[in-house]
């Protein structure tokens, strides 16, 4: 049901009626909560907000909300997000994404998804593990972590989501905690504000199978420099980032993708009488 | 053509700008009223997550907190005799990473006892005892103060409340938290 117009939203108008299946004391919990906080914040309506994801523990966001939701394919949910937000320019789109489903499985699309910087926001909940499949080693996971499946370790140097992101291109480039879900409410706002490809990865605790997780909150803090608009700069910043600043890194300047061939919004009819035209002819 | 009548001087608005003091009155009471509507959902939120995993026990606990909290807010609500809900401080406008008496999410388990589950509460208590201390040292007006300290006292009451509660359910013991069929093994 949508809330009435005059009425300003709060947080929970975002909520859906169903009840997360998280385990208790993950971080996705907070993730949830920031998104709610910072479409509030926004006062957007929603429906006028999609939320895409693919697969995965953080794929269930869309569910969760009361916005349009799209629970797509694993790694695919930049590419359903790229084609709603061509046909729909007018919604605001939330990417929602794990580390495996983004980072390995999408990893790809993670690529062009930044070149291309169409106007999106993803959402990677970094939790350095595959939590839905029982804990196997993911892009992000430490080389030397232990798991059934590897119990030596992976021995492979982990995937830098920064750095991609901004080799690749992505405009907007942040690193948040879901242990400060306000913090995480107010870089998601800006990213969502952000035109282009905001990109925000946020670490987000896997407490099941990776418990020592829980000692992030120990290790996270506040990025010492100013964000950047200088590429270069924000590249030499990497080099020594130990993966638990928290900030914005990077403010690009890159003009957001828009499709230019037939814009405009054309209704399913319209559509529909165009394919029929061209069958036509 | 008729001369236009002289414009009269627009009458001055009765309910003309409140006083300082009782804007700043009205934002301390929003704030602490969006405080326990913040820690009224929270528990709400992690009894239904103990319901997901049958963990019946600390879920009525949670509920039971949720409930409590929400005589709190309706307290402020009848003392502030608001005509409609105030303007709530955007939901991130804390200083901490949440609203000072909502508890984080991270301290949950699904196997925990009702004495974590109060250990938490506890928690979020001194919380909003060192928020309204903090308020009560502050230069604020007087009214402001002197809710401030009532509000503080309040929660201290409350921490005893819930010490005492503690005192009354069992302590965990040592393997609390041990699963004969965990979730974490590969299968």
């Amino acid at each position: 049901m949508n809330a009435p117009d005059t009425v300003a939203l709060v947080p929970k108008d975002f909520k859906s009626d169903y009840k997360p299946v998280w385990c208790p004391g993950c971080g996705d919990y907070s993730v949830l909560s920031s998104i709610t906080k910072a479409l509030a914040a926004l006062q957007l309506r929603p429906e006028n907000v999609a939320v895409v994801s693919g697969i995965g523990c953080s794929s269930r966001i869309p569910a969760y909300t009361n916005c349009y939701g799209f629970h797509g394919v694993h790694g695919r949910s930049l590419a359903a997000a790229t084609g709603l937000k061509a046909a729909r320019p007018d919604l605001t789109v939330l990417v929602a994404s794990g580390d495996g489903d983004g980072y390995s499985i999408g990893g790809n699309h993670f690529l062009h998804a930044c070149r291309r910087n169409v106007d999106l926001t993803y959402i990677v909940m970094d939790n350095h593990v595959y939590g839905m499949t029982k804990g196997q080693p993911s892009p992000t996971t430490e080389p030397a972590w232990p798991s059934k499946l590897s119990p030596e370790g992976t021995g492979l140097r982990e995937f830098h989501p920064l750095v991609i992101a901004l080799a690749a291109g992505a405009n907007f480039i942040a690193r948040a905690f879901s242990g400060d879900p306000n913090g995480t409410a107010a870089l998601l706002t800006e990213a969502i504000r952000y035109p282009g490809f905001s990109f925000v990865e946020i670490l987000s605790p896997c407490v099941t199978f990776r418990p020592e997780q829980r000692a992030w909150k120990e290790a996270v803090r506040p990025t010492p420099v100013e964000p950047t608009d200088d590429p270069a700069r924000a590249a030499r910043r990497l080099i020594t980032d130990d993966g638990f600043n928290i900030g914005v890194l990077y403010r690009g300047t890159r003009t957001p993708f828009g499709a230019t061939a037939r814009r405009g919004n054309a209704a399913p009819e319209s559509l529909d009488a165009a394919f029929r035209f061209q069958e036509a002819s | 053509m008729t001369k236009a009548a002289p414009r009269r001087k627009p009458a001055r608005k009765v309910a003309a700008r409140k006083a300082p003091e009782q804007d700043a009155y009205a934002d301390f009471m929003a704030r602490a009223y969006a405080m326990e509507l913040e820690a009224v959902e929270r528990y709400a939120q992690f009894a239904e997550q103990m319901e997901t995993f049958n963990n019946r026990e600390v879920a009525d606990l949670f509920r039971k907190l949720s409930h409590v909290e929400s005589l709190h807010a309706k307290r402020i609500l009848e003392e502030m005799n608001w005509p409609s809900l105030p303007a709530l401080p955007p939901a991130f406008a804390w200083e901490s990473d949440e609203a000072p008496e909502t508890a984080p999410f991270d301290d949950m388990h699904y196997l925990m006892k009702p004495f974590h589950a109060l250990e938490i509460a506890l928690e979020c208590e001194k919380r909003a005892v060192r928020y309204f201390e903090s308020i009560s040292k502050a230069r604020v007006p007087e009214r402001v103060l002197a809710a401030a300290r009532e509000m503080a006292e309040e929660e201290r009451e409350h921490v005893r409340l819930i010490e005492a509660w503690m005192e009354r359910v069992p302590k965990p013991a040592a393997d609390w938290d041990r699963d004969p069929d965990p979730p974490a093994i590969t299968e």
